[in-house]
């Protein structure tokens, strides 16, 4: 972990409010994991002070090139988005604990909502001689990015939307229900929006699959320093709020609790 | 460059330059050694320290706002036996003064922990009088001359650390309240702490904070921690430590002029864990291109004669 001055290569409309972008960041392609992030000092407005996190969505190691895919929700990813190619951007990473394959896992389901489908596109990537099902939820089909991609590395894709508009109809939780009742996994890696999530650990604990998710929390620093990016971690007894920058962002789902979040 | 002198003293402690972390925003600088020699800094004050384990408050802790942030961690915190166990022992192995920031709920509180400190390996206490994110103590305590004064006079008694006491700016006079601390006996003044602000979502209509109302750093409330440190300045004659929202060099040397023996720097280590390292180069290079070569020489040096008229 470091921080480097990344020179942006491309940066286009992936899908309705997704874009994607690949940097060159060789030291941070080299060391990267999926599940890690990095985080990017939003150039040419000073009062925009923090950094945002954005999970790295793939790295290729020959080339030291690493993509993030970022929905554009507020001041700092609309930013991001109008940046021209040949820029250089202000980054500190890889950062944070990612996803952690125990030995002996064969079969792999991962599920993502929305950008939460981001990070899962490295987890394929990286551990693709595993057997993979990919889960990806998407609002509708003009946001829904790079299926293809995931088509690749995957035994099969199931997909759906809120609206119907391609895929399964409502929640891709409900799909990942039905198939588990079909046929379990040796471990399942989420990434996605606090009510998915929620949803999702009902349904891994009813079915007792291992799964690890990854969180999302507001941040300063990133790197351990502020304690600012605290989620809630342990059981109802005992808890105690651990760092989602450096602790996680991945956390077991037994041990994460979401009472409080919306 | 290599003939700058960049060294302060205050409370009979040398400091190799001006620059020191402020608390809450660099943990207990271990952990950042990736990013930065914690040897080149003027001193580090760690998080700050409660006597039992602390959770803090439940997040969202962090909000941005234009050119600043707001802040309710609410002193979490591992607890002082932790530090004196754990931390202390590691930290005091760079080279580089060691400052413990004590938050108590009672007067008793304080002098407990200062007692506790008093044969620990650290070389400063520093007295936080100001947090905005607890129920009790902190800013509390802050607000009133009578109990900084009771509070610094009872500590003093039990400790022969030198004491820093740290103020908040949530206050009508702050010149009252450095009076009262130094007639209380500190040893260096330090402020600002965070301005008291919130954050609201217009979307939501919810607060953006878990805890609705945080503390305000960063680059927005320079212009006020400059005021604050130049008042204060006028009246006591201890060494004051300046702070809020030193970005760069050139900030730093403004809270020099303004009467500053040295600073902190907070919010732009949550902005980037090297931050120091380039406010120490502007430093230098202000230096430099001005031909000071003793940061000394800045220390109250601000020009008001004559207007700004040059
Ligand atoms: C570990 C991690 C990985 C992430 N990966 C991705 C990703 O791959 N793709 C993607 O599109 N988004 C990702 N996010 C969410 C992303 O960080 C936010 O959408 C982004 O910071 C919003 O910035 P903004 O300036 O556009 O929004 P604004 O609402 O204007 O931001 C204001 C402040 O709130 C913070 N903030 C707002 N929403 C979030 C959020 N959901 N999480 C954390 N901070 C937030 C911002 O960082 C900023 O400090 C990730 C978040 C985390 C914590
Ligand atoms: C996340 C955060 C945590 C803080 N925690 C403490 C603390 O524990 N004790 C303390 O005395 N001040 C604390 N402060 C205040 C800072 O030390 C400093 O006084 C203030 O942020 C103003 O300086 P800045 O604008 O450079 O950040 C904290 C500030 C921030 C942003
Ligand atoms: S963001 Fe600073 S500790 Fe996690």
């Amino acid at each position: 972990m470091s921080r480097y001055n990344a020179k942006i290569i491309e940066n286009y409309q992936l899908a309705e409010d997704f874009y994607k972008m690949t940097i060159d960041a060789k030291k941070i392609a080299q060391w990267a994991y999926p599940g890690q992030f990095i985080h990017i000092k939003i150039p040419g407005d000073n009062s925009l002070l923090l950094r945002r996190p954005i999970s790295i969505n793939g790295i290729d190691v020959k080339t030291g090139q690493l993509d993030i895919v970022y929905q554009v929700v507020g001041k700092g990813t609309k930013a991001l988005s109008k940046l021209k190619k040949g820029i250089g951007l202000d980054i500190l990473g890889p950062l944070g604990k990612g996803f952690h394959i125990p030995e002996g896992t064969k079969k792999l389901y991962i599920l993502g909502g929305g950008c939460g489908v981001a990070p899962m596109r490295f987890v394929g990537q990286r551990w693709r001689h595993l057997d993979i099902y990919s889960f990806l939820g998407f609002r509708s089909q003009s946001t829904v990015f790079q299926l293809n991609d995931f088509e690749c590395f995957s035994r099969k894709v199931f997909l759906s939307t809120d609206d119907g508009t391609m895929g399964y109809k409502g929640s891709i939780v409900s799909l990942l229900n039905e198939r588990l009742s079909i046929e379990k996994t040796d471990l399942l890696l989420a990434c996605g929006p606090i009510p998915m999530i929620k949803a999702l650990q009902k349904v891994v604990s009813e079915h007792d699959i291992p799964c690890q998710i990854s969180l999302e929390e507001r941040m300063g620093c990133g790197v351990g320093g502020c304690v600012v990016c605290s989620c809630v971690i342990g059981n109802r007894k005992q808890w105690d709020y651990k760092k989602v920058c450096t602790d996680g962002p991945v956390f077991w789902s037994q041990e994460v609790i979401l009472d409080g979040e919306s | 460059m290599e003939n700058l002198n960049l060294g302060v003293n205050m409370a009979g402690l040398s400091f190799k330059n001006p620059i020191i972390a402020a608390s809450g925003t660099f943990g207990f600088g271990l952990g950042y050694e990736d990013y930065l020699d914690l040897n080149i800094l003027g001193g580090i004050s760690v998080k700050g320290l409660t006597l039992e384990a602390r959770k803090g408050n439940p997040p969202p802790r962090i909000a941005e706002t234009p050119s600043g942030i707001l802040n309710s961690v609410g002193l979490e915190n591992p607890g002082i036996e932790y530090f004196l166990d754990r931390t202390a022992l590691p930290l005091r192995q760079f080279d580089t003064v060691i400052i413990a920031n004590i938050n108590g709920n009672t007067s008793d509180e304080y002098c407990h922990m200062a007692e506790k400190l008093q044969d620990a390996p650290i070389d400063m206490v520093e007295l936080n009088l100001s947090c905005p994110n607890v129920k009790e103590g902190g800013i509390a305590f802050g607000t009133d001359p009578k109990t900084v004064y009771s509070i610094t006079k009872a500590v003093k008694r039990h400790t022969s650390q030198p004491l820093i006491v740290k103020l908040t700016p949530n206050v009508t006079d702050i010149s009252q309240i450095a009076l009262a601390a130094q007639q209380g006996g500190a040893d260096v003044i330090s402020l600002v702490n965070t301005f008291l602000g919130m954050a609201i979502d217009a979307r939501t209509r919810r607060p953006i904070l878990n805890n609705i109302t945080g503390g305000l750093s960063g680059p927005a409330i320079k212009p006020l921690a400059l005021r604050m440190v130049w008042q204060v300045s006028q009246l006591v004659e201890i060494p004051i430590i300046g702070m809020g929202g030193i970005m760069t060099g050139e900030d730093v040397v403004e809270f020099l002029l303004a009467g500053a023996t040295a600073v902190s720097v907070g919010t732009a280590n949550l902005v980037s864990p090297t931050a120091m390292i380039d406010i120490l180069d502007g430093l230098k290079n202000y230096m430099t291109a001005n031909k000071i070569t003793n940061v000394n020489e800045l220390i109250g040096g601000l020009i008001t004669e004559g207007g700004n008229k040059l």
